[in-house]
């Protein structure tokens, strides 16, 4: 008997298993718990998403109340550590091992279970870096996803929300593993069909929606005007001079504060079809003025956000829509999208050490990777050309002949130098390398390295890393847009002043930029209610955002 | 679509500070400050706590004109220890309204204010029924004491009680008006009854659009500092009374308001009770609108302030 | 609070004829910046009650750079600090010269 049927003959198994406890693919939630115990193996690699932004909260809770003796030692491979229950299932013994890309809501938890040797750690990924080990060596057995709703064939329709799903079930449904997917309703037709029946094996009906939190709005009311001295020069230093159209904004309030102001500064600058026309980009409801003033032709999406729904349905000239009406996201292509087809990152961090690495660990906290270091990486394997890309290369070896010299991706840290509760952002030694040498790791969790990084930009004005030519140069550079940090003092002002002529560091007033003009004023939305109202009151914030 | 320009003429009352709420209310100019911050009067209870103090400890008091007329003018930063009221700055307050009863001037008394400070909670207190003796004192000659509402701290506390003994109140959709706050009450009646996180449901209960609608405030304005001077020059043209009849009235106003809208569970309820169409929809409309729904169904004050 | 307080040499005396500007708000992350045209011409004191301790150094950094670079002549500045950062006390003081500079109406 030929032995390349194991895993057919095992899908086979716990299909029969489960099929004793459903009605065809239907799955009763009474029976979800028997259910698991009689499909699930001890040892399976679970994908449970999981996602930045959906969980399949359901069958996350249902995991986590099992017990070891039904089903142990699991190796759970997830994009996001999002859920108490994620991480209840190693502290239970339930799953032993864990490959993931991002833990921020459970950063300190997984940082004390981590320490305290609770979790076998494989490693910390970027998504689309994990999607990929999803189809090499890290396949999963075993895939717990999260839909909107089914029919009674498994067709799935997972709507705004779709994120990763398409990619996890890729994997898993193709290399015999089993898909349950936990959905709202089951219903006759499904909207569209995001997901084949084929390849759906179990349908449990939830009867409410998957939990998804509002990760990437943010209340203009609290911009800084810092944050908009930040945003302005960046608009007037890189985006103008570079002819940045196609970008990825990492999310926080400075790329908020860029957002709001290209209506209006960028706007004043004439800079309308010249920069920011293409985003790969989640819906953020700071991009409304831009849309609704015609700057933007197009935005791919990694995910949906709470509350755009209805505003993204009445804009399928810019978003990507189906024939239902509603977005649909995917962030594997978003990611794919972000590392090839746009000429910047630009996004924040929480340290930046004297050669340019960021990072945001801290001693006790571990919030992973998401998307950024692949966003915030130079592409070497690409090879079509762009004004931007060729300039940023040109900056970066001047010596090379033009013919044999790849661009550069722009990859911008931009920040104020102090940050929360006055920590400041510029550190001569990263947290991460003392997580590094608790936790036994190889590498130190850096988000963008410095040999990635081309522009840090706070407050104090713009450090062009690829005019530097050696390690001093870029540690002054670094130094002199470190304002009043203990960094920032330590610097050599004769060196910074020739780095300066050199066009290395700018300041404010060199692009004519006066910070008493960086006012609350220039923001084209103030509020959450401002967006809202833009968007024709399509967009309905989430009760959160409310003062109305 | 929606052009959208830096807004250089308008001043969002609920983004803007006190004194930047002063200097667009009142005619260009005009504004005279009483007891300013070079006097340094500030709380001589803070420094104890070792909490930061502010040069004016939190009200900007003095004069102005508004539309040529005179008027004395408060206003409560909110953010400065969320606007509450402490011993100099009820002082402020208490001594602004005794000058308006002697030169029988009109006061606006711009609001934002979480209630009474917890440092200074005796004094803060004691203020608070002065302020309220001395607005009554002011109105029985027939001063005119409005209250201007749309702040981030809303008119909590013994604010909300100042504000209840005012001829007028002007209020923006951003300003609320209740004694108990959204966290008080859902700690001590639990969150089924007020979940203080459902921010739409705050609104609904305590917010402009509401008391509007239910009598509770005088004029509704947009959140803009010139709505709030438009509306405080037509509040200084009606006439000001204030005498034990009018007092009777308003406890009638609050009996039968009891009686008839006691026992909603939410605001909407009230609303459709007394009329008005589509009532889920208010929280959403934009001012004009919501005034034309409004207008012949809101319940009036009925010459009971 | 800890109270810090520096007279240092203004080579550019404030424009305009206004005794007193006030800016600013004292809240966390906030601070006010009363000034008064009450010292010599060429001299700029600076009186600071700050709820952060220990950041003494840094304080005299910003105030330095304050006064080299703005006209901050004959000013009598006076600081309630909520626990700002050194850029939002810049941004400030900036902000207190401007408005003390402006016409009188």
């Amino acid at each position: 008997m030929s032995d390349w049927g194991m895993q057919k003959a095992a899908l086979n198994e716990r299909l029969a298993a489960g099929r004793r406890l459903a009605a065809g693919k239907v799955v009763p939630i009474p029976k979800l718990p028997e259910f698991l115990k009689a499909v699930l193996r001890t040892g399976d690699r679970v994908c449970l998403e999981g996602d930045n932004q959906k969980q399949a909260d359901i069958l996350a809770s249902a995991l986590a109340d099992l017990e070891p003796a039904d089903v142990s030692d699991l190796h759970m491979v997830q994009s996001g550590v999002v859920l108490p229950a994620h991480l209840d299932v190693f502290e239970k013994g339930i799953a032993r091992r864990l490959d993931f890309s991002y833990s921020g809501p459970q950063s300190a938890r997984i940082a004390r279970m981590l320490f305290g040797r609770r979790i076998e750690l494989g490693a910390v990924h970027t998504y689309l870096e994990l999607f990929a080990r999803y189809f090499i060596d890290l396949t999963p057995n075993v895939a717990l996803i999260a839909a909107v709703s089914a029919d009674k064939d498994g067709n799935l329709y997972t709507g705004p929300n779709t994120e990763d799903t398409p990619t996890v079930v890729e994997a898993t449904s193709y290399k015999n593993g089993l898909v349950v997917a936990q959905v709202t309703e089951i219903v006759d037709k499904v909207p569209r069909v995001d997901i084949p029946g084929d390849l759906v094996h179990f349908v449990v009906e939830a009867g409410k929606p998957f939990y998804v939190e509002p990760l990437f709005t943010r209340d203009p009311a609290a911009i800084t005007e810092t944050q908009i001295l930040t945003a302005m020069l960046a608009i007037k230093g890189i985006y103008a001079p570079y002819g940045v159209r196609r970008l990825n904004h990492g999310i926080g309030f400075n790329t908020a504060a860029i957002e709001l102001l290209l209506p209006t500064y960028g706007e004043r600058l004439g800079l309308k079809g010249k920069i920011c026309t293409h985003f790969a980009l989640n819906p953020h409801p700071t991009l409304i003025p831009a849309i609704e003033s015609g700057w933007v032709e197009q935005v791919h999406c990694f995910g949906s956000e709470v509350g755009m729904e209805d505003y993204v349905a009445a804009r399928p000239d810019i978003f990507f829509t189906g024939p239902d009406g509603s977005l649909r996201s995917n962030r594997a292509f978003c990611q794919t999208a972000g590392l090839y087809a746009c000429d910047m990152f630009i996004g924040s961090t929480l340290q930046i050490d004297l050669e340019g690495h960021s990072s945001t660990v801290t001693t006790n906290r571990i919030a992973g990777f998401g998307g950024a270091p692949n966003m915030g990486s130079d592409p070497r394997g690409r090879r079509h050309p762009s004004e931007p890309w060729l300039k940023a290369g040109a900056e970066a070896a001047p010596e090379t002949a033009a013919a044999l010299r790849r661009g550069r991706k722009l990859v911008v840290q931009i920040g104020e130098t102090f940050g929360d509760r006055n920590v400041p952002l510029f550190v001569e030694r990263l947290d991460a390398l003392e997580l590094a040498r608790e936790l036994n790791l190889d590498l130190a969790p850096v988000m963008v390295y410095s040999d990635d990084v081309t522009h840090i930009v706070t407050e104090e004005g713009i450090a062009n890393l690829l005019l530097c030519r050696n390690k001093d140069e870029r540690e002054q550079a670094i130094r002199g847009v470190a304002g009043y940090t203990d960094i920032g003092r330590a610097r050599d002002p004769k060196m910074l002043e020739q780095l300066r002529q050199r066009g290395v560091i700018t300041r404010p007033e060199d692009l004519g930029i006066d910070p008493l003009d960086a006012d609350r004023r220039l923001l084209a939305a103030r509020s959450i209610k401002d967006l809202m109202l833009a968007s024709g009151a399509l967009y309905r914030p989430p009760s959160r955002f409310r003062n109305w | 679509m929606t052009a959208a320009t830096a807004n250089r003429s308008s001043l969002s009352w609920y983004e803007a500070s006190a004194r930047q709420r002063l200097e667009a209310l009142v005619d260009a100019g005009s504004f005279n400050e009483f007891i300013g911050p070079e006097l340094r009067e500030m709380s001589p209870h803070l420094s104890i706590f070792d909490l930061p103090e502010q040069f004016d400890d939190g009200i900007v008091i003095g004069r102005g004109r508004l539309d040529g007329q005179p008027v004395l003018v408060a206003a409560q930063e909110g953010r400065f220890m969320g606007g509450a009221f402490g011993e100099v700055h009820g002082a402020k307050l208490t001594g602004l309204l005794r000058a308006a009863r002697r030169l029988k001037q009109d006061v606006l008394i711009l609001f934002d204010t979480g209630g009474v400070r917890l440092q200074e909670a005796n004094a803060g207190e004691l203020a608070i029924a002065e302020i309220m003796r001395a607005v009554i004192e002011a109105r029985r000659p027939g001063v005119r004491v409005i209250g201007l509402i749309g702040g981030r701290a809303g008119c909590y506390g013994g604010g909300s009680l100042i504000a209840g003994t005012c001829s007028t109140l002007i209020v923006s959709e951003q300003g609320r008006i209740s004694v108990s706050g959204p966290e008080v009450i859902e700690t001590n009646k639990g969150i089924e009854e007020f979940d203080s996180r459902d921010r739409a449901f705050v609104w609904r209960t305590m917010g402009g659009k509401h008391r509007y609608l239910l009598g509770g405030a005088d004029i509704f304005v947009d959140d803009e500092a010139s709505a709030f001077r438009h509306a405080a020059i037509q509040a200084l043209k009606s006439k000001g009374r204030c005498d034990l009849g009018l007092l009777e009235a308003e406890q009638q106003r609050l009996e039968r308001r009891l009686q008839r809208f006691g026992e909603a569970s939410d605001a909407v309820g009230i609303w459709q009770a007394i009329g008005v169409d589509n009532s889920e929809e208010i929280p959403g409309l934009p001012t004009r609108e919501f005034l034309r729904r409004a207008a012949d169904k809101r319940e009036h004050a009925h010459d009971a302030r | 609070m800890e109270k810090l307080s520096f007279k240092l040499n203004a080579p550019t005396s404030a424009g305009g004829t206004r005794a007193l500007a006030i800016v600013g708000v004292v809240a966390s992350g906030n601070l006010e910046v009363l000034l008064e045209r009450t010292s010599p011409a060429n001299v700029c004191t600076i009186d600071i009650a700050t709820a952060a301790h220990g950041f003494g150094a840094v304080w005299e950094a910003v105030v330095r750079d304050f006064v080299a670079r703005r006209a901050a002549g004959g000013l009598r500045i006076s600081i309630n600090d909520g626990g700002a950062r050194p850029d939002t006390v810049a941004l400030r003081l900036a902000q207190g010269v401007r408005l003390i500079e402006e016409r009188e109406a």
